[in-house]
C-alpha cells in the first residue's frame, strides 16, 4: 500500500456527492456522511442569481472539487482561452479543494458536442494533451486532475495502454489523476480486458480522487455486453469490489458518488455515500 | 406642458410609486413569479438510449421531421382572436411578424 | 488508418455517414455501432437540454414535434460555448424560417421570451437602491436624474399575446390568451424572473431609460406614444422588482 498521501488535492478523504440544487435543502439540513460537494464548472458560470448564490452558501460548510466536462483538453485545436479563463474565475473566487478535467476531447470547429469523445493513444495525442495540461495548471495556478475515461471503442492507431499514456501525462506535466472506478469496469468490460489488471498497472500514486457512478448495460451488433456510462442508477456490486480492490492498493482516498440522470431524492445519494464511506473504513489509514 | 409642469407630474409619480411600493399594492398587481429553477445543466454521463436511439423510432436525423406528422400545429390552439374565437392556424391574421427589438439590455 | 477530430465530428453529426475507419471493439474488429453510442450522446443529451431550455415551447408543438426539430436545431447550430444553460440563442431565428412550423408566428416569441427569462435568471446580481431616496428629491433633480437598471432586467416586444401563450402552456389553469400585441418586463427582485405586461408608452420609457437619458426624457418618450402613460406604474414595478439599482442626479 502506498503510504504518502499525493499533494494533488486538498479534499478529504471522505465519502463527497456530484452536487444538484434539487438537493440543496436537504444537504444544508443534514449532509451526513457526505463532507464535500463536487460541481461541473460549465453550470456556475452564469454572472449571478441563484445558482452562484447557493455555491457560496454551500462553499462557507463544504469543500468542492470542481470537475470541468467542457475544456477538450484532448482537442487537436487550441484550448479556448475565454474558457479557460471563466475557469480561473470560478476557482478564484470558490478555492475548490480540487479541478479536475478529462482524457477527452468535446469542440471542434468551435462547436462544442456535449460529450467526452474518445483519443487514441499515440505520442503525438500525448504531447499535445501533455502541453494542453501544462496551460491549465499555468492558467489556475494549481495542479490538476486528469480523469480516465469509460470506452465503447478503441482507435487501430494506438500505441500506449491507457495507464501508460495517462502516467506519462502525470510524469510530464506534474498533473495529478482521477482514477474512476465505474469507468474502468465500463472499458474493461466493452473492450474485453481484467478491470483488477487495469487498477494494478494504474499509477496510484497519482490518483487524488475516485469516482464512483452507474451504468446501464446494452450490447453491440455481436451481441458483446457494451456498458454505457449513465449515471443512472446505483452503482453496481463489482464496482464496490473493484473499489475495495482499488482502495487494498492505494489507501484512502476522496471517494465520489455521481448520479447525473434519473436523479433520486437524498437519502438515496446519502446511501450511496454511506457505502463508500463503509469501504473507507476498512483501509487502513 | 412646460418643465415646471412636468417636473411636478414626475415627482407626483414617484410620490404615488412609492406609496404603492409602501403597502405592497404593486406586489398584488398582475405580477407573478416564476420560477426558473433548472435551465439545462452539463454533466458527464452518456446519453439514454444508447446505442438503438440514433436508428429506431425517436430518431434524431437531419431528415427525421417527415417522420412526424407535419403541417399543422396542434389542433389546441393557445389564442383565441377574441372572446371565445380560436385563432385559425395555420395562416395567421396578423401577417408576419415585423423585425423585434432584440431582448435588452444585452 | 489515424482518424482525425474532423472526420470523427462530421460523422458524428451526420447519422448516415460511415462510421470512420481505423476505429476498432475490443477485439481489432471494426467498431460498428459502438459509434452509435457516441452519436446518441450528443444527439440526446442536446436535444434534452434544449427540451429543459425551451419547455413552452416544446408543450406548444408537443414532444414529438420537438424532437424532430430539435435534431435538426441541433446540427444546424451546435453549441458555440461548452455551458448548456446557454444554449439555443439561435433558436428564434430558426423557428421563423424553419419551413415545418413557420405558419405558427407566435413561437419565434415564445422562444425569445424563455431566452430572455433564462439570461435573467442567471444575470448578475445588483443591490437595488432604497426607493426612498427618490422621495427626498427635489422635482427638477427627479427630472434630471439617471437610473441605472439591474442586470437582469429584459424587455420583450411582441405582435403576439405572448406573455398569455406562455402563461396557457405553463401554469395549470390559465385561461387561453386573447389575441393582442403584448409587451413584456422581466425583472428579478431576488432569483426568480418575473414576468408583468406593460404598455407601449412604458416600453418607451424604459428604453429611454436604457438609452441613459434622464427621467424626464424618458417619461417625454412615455408620453409621445400615449398621452395618458402611467409613470407612477411603471416606478411601482421596478421599485418592487429591486431593479433600480443607481440614481445618478444631474447637472441641469
Amino acid at each position: 500500500m502506498l503510504d504518502s498521501t499525493p499533494r494533488f488535492t486538498a479534499l478529504p478523504h471522505a465519502p463527497g456527492v456530484g452536487y444538484k440544487a434539487q438537493h440543496y435543502a436537504a444537504i444544508m439540513h443534514d449532509p451526513a456522511p457526505v463532507a464535500w460537494l463536487e460541481i461541473h464548472a460549465e453550470n456556475y458560470m452564469g454572472e449571478g442569481g441563484r445558482p452562484i448564490a447557493q455555491l457560496r452558501h454551500l462553499a462557507d460548510r463544504f469543500a468542492f472539487s470542481v470537475h470541468g466536462v467542457g475544456l477538450s483538453i484532448g482537442g487537436e485545436t487550441p484550448l479556448d482561452r475565454d474558457h479557460l479563463a471563466r475557469l480561473a474565475k470560478l476557482c478564484d473566487w470558490l478555492k475548490p479543494a480540487s479541478f479536475s478535467e478529462h482524457l477527452a476531447w468535446s469542440t471542434h470547429d468551435s462547436h462544442f458536442l456535449n460529450d467526452l469523445l474518445p483519443l487514441p493513444y499515440t505520442t503525438s495525442t500525448l504531447t499535445r494533451i501533455a502541453d494542453h495540461i501544462d496551460e491549465v495548471q499555468e492558467a489556475l495556478n494549481r495542479p490538476m486532475l486528469l480523469e480516465n475515461p469509460s470506452s465503447y471503442l478503441t482507435f487501430a492507431e494506438s500505441t500506449w495502454s491507457e495507464t501508460d499514456f495517462l502516467a506519462e501525462i502525470a510524469r510530464r506535466t506534474g498533473c495529478g489523476l482521477l482514477l474512476d472506478i465505474n469507468n474502468v469496469f465500463v472499458s474493461a468490460t466493452n473492450l474485453g480486458y481484467s478491470p483488477q489488471g487495469y487498477i494494478d498497472s494504474f499509477p496510484l500514486d497519482k490518483v487524488g480522487e475516485i469516482h464512483l457512478g452507474g451504468h446501464d448495460e446494452d450490447a453491440d451488433e455481436t451481441g458483446a455486453p457494451l456498458l454505457i456510462d449513465s449515471h443512472g442508477r446505483e452503482v453496481a456490486d463489482p464496482v464496490w469490489a473493484l473499489l475495495d480492490h482499488t482502495l487494498d492498493r492505494s489507501g484512502p482516498r476522496p471517494l465520489l458518488i455521481e448520479w447525473d440522470a434519473d436523479i433520486p431524492d437524498w437519502p438515496v445519494l446519502a446511501a450511496e455515500a454511506r457505502r463508500a464511506e463503509a469501504a473507507l473504513q476498512r483501509v487502513p489509514a | 406642458m412646460s418643465n415646471a409642469m412636468k417636473s411636478v407630474a414626475i415627482a407626483g409619480a414617484v410620490t404615488a410609486a412609492l406609496g404603492a411600493h409602501a403597502t405592497g399594492a404593486n406586489a398584488a398587481e398582475n405580477v407573478k413569479c416564476y420560477g426558473v429553477s433548472l435551465a439545462g445543466e452539463n454533466d458527464c454521463k452518456a446519453g439514454a438510449g444508447t446505442t438503438c436511439a440514433g436508428t429506431s423510432t425517436v430518431d434524431y436525423q437531419g431528415n427525421a421531421w417527415t417522420l412526424v406528422e407535419s403541417g399543422t400545429c396542434e389542433s389546441d390552439s393557445p389564442v383565441l382572436a377574441k372572446s371565445g374565437e380560436e385563432v385559425d392556424l395555420p395562416g395567421d391574421r396578423m401577417g408576419s411578424l415585423e423585425e423585434l427589438s432584440r431582448d435588452l439590455p444585452s | 488508418m489515424s482518424v482525425s477530430q474532423s472526420d470523427f465530428h462530421a460523422a458524428l453529426l451526420d447519422s448516415a455517414a460511415p462510421v470512420p475507419s481505423g476505429l476498432r471493439d475490443g477485439n481489432g474488429r471494426a467498431a460498428g455501432n459502438r459509434f452509435s453510442v457516441y452519436r446518441n450522446n450528443v444527439a440526446v443529451s442536446l436535444t434534452e437540454a434544449l427540451e429543459v431550455n425551451f419547455p413552452a415551447v416544446r408543450k406548444l408543438i408537443g414532444e414529438k414535434k420537438f424532437r424532430a426539430m430539435a435534431g435538426i436545431f441541433l446540427r444546424q447550430h451546435p453549441p458555440e460555448a461548452p455551458m448548456i444553460s446557454q444554449y439555443g440563442t439561435e433558436m428564434p431565428d430558426f423557428l421563423k424560417t424553419f419551413q415545418p412550423l413557420a405558419h405558427i408566428g407566435y413561437l419565434p416569441d415564445v422562444a425569445r421570451l424563455e431566452l430572455a427569462l433564462r439570461q435573467s435568471y442567471h444575470a448578475a446580481d445588483a443591490t437595488p437602491v432604497d426607493p426612498a431616496i427618490l422621495g427626498t428629491m427635489a422635482p427638477e433633480a427627479l427630472m434630471g436624474a439617471h437610473l441605472d437598471l439591474a442586470p437582469a432586467l429584459r424587455l420583450l416586444r411582441s405582435d403576439w399575446p405572448v406573455h398569455g401563450i406562455w402563461s396557457y402552456k405553463m401554469e395549470p389553469g390559465a385561461p387561453k390568451a386573447v389575441h393582442e400585441p403584448q409587451n413584456v418586463l422581466i425583472l428579478r427582485p431576488d432569483f426568480d424572473p418575473r414576468m408583468t405586461v406593460i404598455s407601449n408608452a412604458a416600453v418607451a420609457f424604459l428604453q429611454g431609460l436604457l438609452d441613459g437619458t434622464s427621467l424626464g426624457t424618458a417619461h417625454d418618450r412615455g408620453i409621445a406614444v400615449d398621452p395618458d402613460f402611467d409613470l407612477a406604474h411603471i416606478l411601482g414595478l421596478l421599485i418592487g422588482g429591486k431593479a433600480i439599482t443607481n440614481i445618478i442626479t444631474g447637472e441641469s
